[in-house]
């Protein structure tokens, strides 16, 4: 494949080897905690549906580790698996946001719904009220729900962080998929 | 003011909402949709589109929970680092 047209595509070579690094070492510590649990446990159904629920949160927090703090979904997703895992696990398992990083989810947030507030008072604006009114705005909730971090975003970032967010997932899919094969074969 | 400017901090975009931008957005989905993509037809609806992203990513959803549920019951075999030199080594090709 030609090295320069690889830089240009969107699924650059560094986004796939962060989320396979990532995701691979977490793979192996859910391995060795698998290990870690006796014999009797370790195939229990409650077992096995926690393990399934510690890949699927690894998968989607090497993605969003991969794609870093630069995009309101990747950060939202962070800043959501973070909380869960505190829940789940306690404060010793920040694997994914190590000490120090800051994510501004809460100021972000606030600053968003500030904007969408505000937006109907600059002249220049379409009318927020009238897209969220709208027959797309309706549509639009139904896509706030899917893309984490939606909630808070008025259309134009919905829109353009669900096309990055659709590229990501589906890179992952594929992935996955490769890693699932060749640890099948 | 201050949420212009954190606005255009945060995604690089004018918040100054127009049609034109959002029909261009939505076009740029559209085009990363296989559904419609596949289909070849200009004339797709924004509603419509927003539809297919919908469920697109409800698709990609799922198909990350059946590859979670995959994975983690062949957990054993991907745990040494041979086989994870190959696997990143293959991936990238």
């Amino acid at each position: 494949m030609n090295p320069q047209r690889l830089s240009l595509s969107f699924s650059s070579t560094s986004y796939k080897y962060r989320f396979v690094q990532g995701f691979i070492r977490a793979l192996k510590r859910i391995n060795r905690q698998k290990l870690a649990t006796s014999l009797l446990s370790r195939s229990s159904p409650t077992e096995i549906y926690k393990r399934y629920l510690k890949v699927k949160s690894a998968a989607d927090a090497s993605m969003a580790s991969a794609v870093g703090l630069r995009r309101a979904w990747s950060r939202a997703l962070l800043q959501r698996i973070r909380d869960q895992e505190r829940i789940n696990f306690g404060n010793k398992y920040y694997k994914y946001c190590p000490a120090g990083t800051r994510i501004r989810g809460k100021s972000t947030t606030f600053t968003m719904i500030r904007n969408i507030k505000r937006s109907s008072d600059d002249r220049n604006c379409k009318d927020q009220e009238s897209i969220n009114n709208g027959a797309l705005g309706w549509k639009a909730n139904e896509l706030r729900k899917l893309v984490p971090g939606g909630e808070a975003m008025d259309m134009c970032n919905l829109l353009d962080e669900t096309a990055h967010y659709i590229k990501c997932l589906a890179t992952q899919v594929k992935l996955m998929k490769r890693i699932a094969d060749f640890a099948s074969a | 003011m201050s949420s212009r400017r954190s606005s255009s901090r945060q995604s690089g975009v004018s918040m100054n909402i127009s049609d034109d931008q959002i029909t261009d957005l939505v076009s740029k989905l559209q085009r990363l949709i296989p559904e419609i993509r596949n289909r070849r037809s200009d004339k797709v609806s924004a509603s419509k589109v927003l539809q297919e992203t919908c469920n697109y990513i409800r698709n990609l959803h799922r198909e990350v929970d059946d590859l979670s549920d995959r994975l983690s019951q062949l957990l054993a075999t991907t745990e040494n680092d041979s086989a994870q030199a190959a696997i990143i080594r293959s991936l990238l090709m």
